[in-house]
């Protein structure tokens, strides 16, 4: 796997703009893991390590708290992240078809990232966009009312 | 106000904002400029409205007259043609569908569509959400200013018990009585919480809310803490909602700006300001005890009560936890009074309630209608009828406080108290309406598979009850499927609702249980005959063969 573990400066800056941001207190850790976390795309040991010493937190909290929320990830990820809703409303309108054309496409089961380091394929519930389910969300791009024939389209926008 | 010739509406939902409503917007506004139309023409962009089928989409008043999709490209003929002209842009118009809201309640004179009745989105959709002046022209912040300057605390708190306003989150509690627990709870500080942390699957009228008219929550919210005596309050908004984040935010600069957070408001010496905090994905953050941990730095683990928030909540200090929809509400009792807001919806359930249609009807999308009307008027009227072909066989209303509703149920008006009645519960305002090809079994599985994921791992029926009913459920879709496990279920759904700690767990046997009683032929056909009558399930033993 081509994903590469992220240290050295760019992960110190990360914490320290998250914490000069909200502040070094313990109720601000999960806006803090939240900003590192989408700065750097998962949470690597070496910003575990800073954000313990900054908040004066034991990091076996840090990974209590790291991997009990959805969007925190202590593994490195792929360069894009799809999220397929898996919920009741985009299965009933055909989230089924559109989730086997999905894992067809990537090979990939859930939580998988594939070897080139390219995706991450991850099943989510609800994201609130019902209304134009089934719904497929790359990165922060939204894709409404997708039919399977044009999951190979949406993913050809990616590199 | 300045009065304009007409009204330029550009909706920037998610969706649209996508496909490039931003875009779209900068070029009206050029193009207007360019034909020397900027001071008759007023241009703005509003938020959701609960249409998504021809995004991004533009509204221009006082016709109503709805086109989309609008492309970038397409805006020069737009102008020139409509505001110029003054005739329709031939080709630009959107699909012929009613519109909900205002926009529905022109053409409703017409007599084509029935009215809505909007308090909560009063002016989702209607006002530019980032201008706190648009919503002071709306009768913003009266409500607060009447508050503050004319009724002490216990005098709201009456006035809201006596509009029989009740939690729109799921539970259904008294708003006021939940307030009046609140305000009278010792304590040297008290925080009010707005829970906006909505993820029920199929529910997105908070963000509704949130993205098209974020200051009512605001003003709501420093009326419960004037009336409770807090002076701190929190946002808590579920981490996916990044555009209804940035709204509160930028709307929570501009309050404190106008003087309505922060340090003396309305000069009568009271201050109050808000923090929004993000969460991280975690359903179970939306349970308010949950919640509370989350915000103080924690996994989001639900407390064991007693005690309740209102007495020992953020921090041990007595908090108040509000959904958003029921904020929303508050304002408008307040300049209207509690005897308005008693004409509207059901004597049980005064009000209206905010629904998500979704699933196999025509129109899906949001609505406002008084507390009261019956699924089969939701799906007649407001989503103009099941899909062609298809016929009603059950509707889910949303996540773990909802249930399971058969077609036999579907007069049941609904509110609070006849949903009490009937056994089933109105949940956070989700209509999922499913038709004829959609298997219960497949059903209960998708529903127990998001309990499974979400679960907290905290209490053991709800950790384990969850994960076993959806591993039978999954044997009986595979045809692998004992009558046994069918009274397996039934004890499982029952230990949920009877011993789990929290209402995730509470309610996750809700599901299941619905599906034994209306629907246990269907699911013994899997069973016995190892077919799925929708032809849904994968029945890998197939029919003939005996496992």
């Amino acid at each position: 796997m081509t994903v590469a573990i992220k240290e050295g400066p760019e992960v110190l800056e990360a914490v320290h703009a998250a914490v000069a941001k909200h502040g070094a207190g313990v109720e601000e850790l999960i806006p803090i893991l939240n900003d590192v976390n989408r700065a750097l795309g998962y949470l690597p040991a070496a910003a575990m390590a800073e954000i313990s010493r900054q908040l004066k937190v034991p990091r076996s909290s840090l990974f209590s708290v790291a991997t009990f929320y959805e969007m925190l990830s202590t593994t490195p990820r792929g360069r894009h992240i799809i999220q397929f809703c898996e919920s009741a409303p985009c299965h009933v309108v055909g989230g089924r078809q559109v989730w086997q054309a999905l894992q067809k496409a990537v090979d990939l089961q859930p939580e998988e990232t594939s070897l080139d380091g390219k995706w991450t394929l991850l099943t989510v519930s609800c994201l609130g966009v019902c209304a134009v389910g089934p719904v497929i969300i790359i990165d922060d791009d939204i894709y409404g009312n997708v039919k399977p024939d044009q999951v190979a389209d949406i993913l050809a926008k990616y590199n | 106000m300045k009065t304009t010739r007409a009204m330029v509406l550009v909706y920037s939902d998610p969706l649209s904002m996508e496909r490039g409503a931003k875009e779209v917007y900068e070029c009206l506004e050029a193009e207007i400029k360019s034909f020397g139309l900027q001071d008759e023409i007023s241009l703005t962009m509003v938020g959701d409205i609960g249409r998504h089928d021809a995004v991004p989409m533009v509204i221009i008043y006082p016709e109503a007259t709805i086109y989309g999709p609008v492309r970038p490209a397409d805006v020069h003929f737009l102008v020139e043609e409509h505001l110029y002209k003054g005739r329709i842009a031939a080709g630009l118009q959107a699909p012929l569908q009613e519109l909900t809201g205002r926009i529905a309640w022109i053409s409703a004179r017409a007599g084509t569509l029935p009215a809505e009745q909007r308090i909560v989105l009063e002016r989702a959709g209607i006002i530019d959400p980032n201008s706190i002046e648009d919503y002071i022209l709306h009768d913003g912040y009266a409500a607060l200013g009447t508050v503050l300057t004319t009724m002490k605390p216990a005098e709201v708190i009456a006035e809201l018990q006596k509009s029989g306003l009740r939690g729109r989150g799921g539970a259904g509690f008294p708003t006021g009585t939940k307030w009046s627990f609140v305000a009278k709870a010792p304590g040297v500080k008290k925080y009010v919480v707005c829970n906006a942390d909505e993820s029920e699957p199929g529910t997105f009228k908070d963000r509704v809310v949130l993205e098209g008219d974020p200051h009512s929550v605001i003003e709501a919210m420093a009326i419960a803490a004037y009336s409770v005596g807090a002076s701190e309050g929190y946002f808590y908004v579920r981490g996916e909602y990044s555009l209804a984040q940035e709204r509160l935010f930028t709307a929570i600069l501009q309050a404190r700006e106008f003087g309505f957070l922060g340090q003396n408001i309305f000069e009568t010496g009271f201050s109050f300001d808000i923090k929004i905090h993000s969460g991280a994905g975690a359903y179970i953050c939306g349970e308010e005890t949950a919640l509370l941990e989350s915000i103080e730095g924690r996994r989001g683990i639900p407390r064991t009560r007693p005690p309740f928030p209102t007495t020992s909540g953020l921090w041990g200090m007595p908090t108040l936890i509000n959904n958003v929809e029921t904020l929303a509400n508050v304002p408008a009792i307040i300049r209207n009074g509690a005897n308005w807001y008693r004409s509207f919806g059901s004597p049980s359930s005064p009000g209206t309630k905010v629904y998500t249609i979704l699933g196999n009807v025509n129109v899906t999308g949001v609505i406002e209608v008084p507390m009261g009307i019956t699924l089969r008027e939701a799906i007649a009227i407001y989503a103009k009828g099941m899909k062609p072909g298809s016929t009603f066989k059950l509707a889910q209303t949303g996540g773990s406080s909802g249930s399971v509703i058969p077609s036999t149920l579907q007069d049941t008006p609904m509110d609070f108290d006849s949903f009490n009645k009937a056994g089933v519960s109105m949940g956070s305002g989700a209509l999922l309406v499913c038709d004829e090809d959609t298997c219960v079994v497949d059903m209960a599985r998708v529903l127990l598979n998001f309990f499974r994921h979400e679960s907290c791992g905290k209490c053991n029926p709800c950790r384990i009850g969850t994960q076993r009913a959806f591993e039978i459920l999954t044997d009986i879709a595979n045809g692998e499927g004992d009558l046994n496990d069918l009274d397996v279920l039934a004890d499982l759904s029952e230990n949920l609702v009877q011993m789990s700690n929290c209402g995730l767990g509470q309610t996750a046997g809700t599901p299941l249980h619905d599906v034994l009683k209306y629907f246990r032929a269907e699911i013994e056909a899997h069973i016995r005959l190892h077919v799925c009558p929708a032809g849904v399930c994968p029945m890998k033993v197939p029919a003939g063969i005996h496992a």
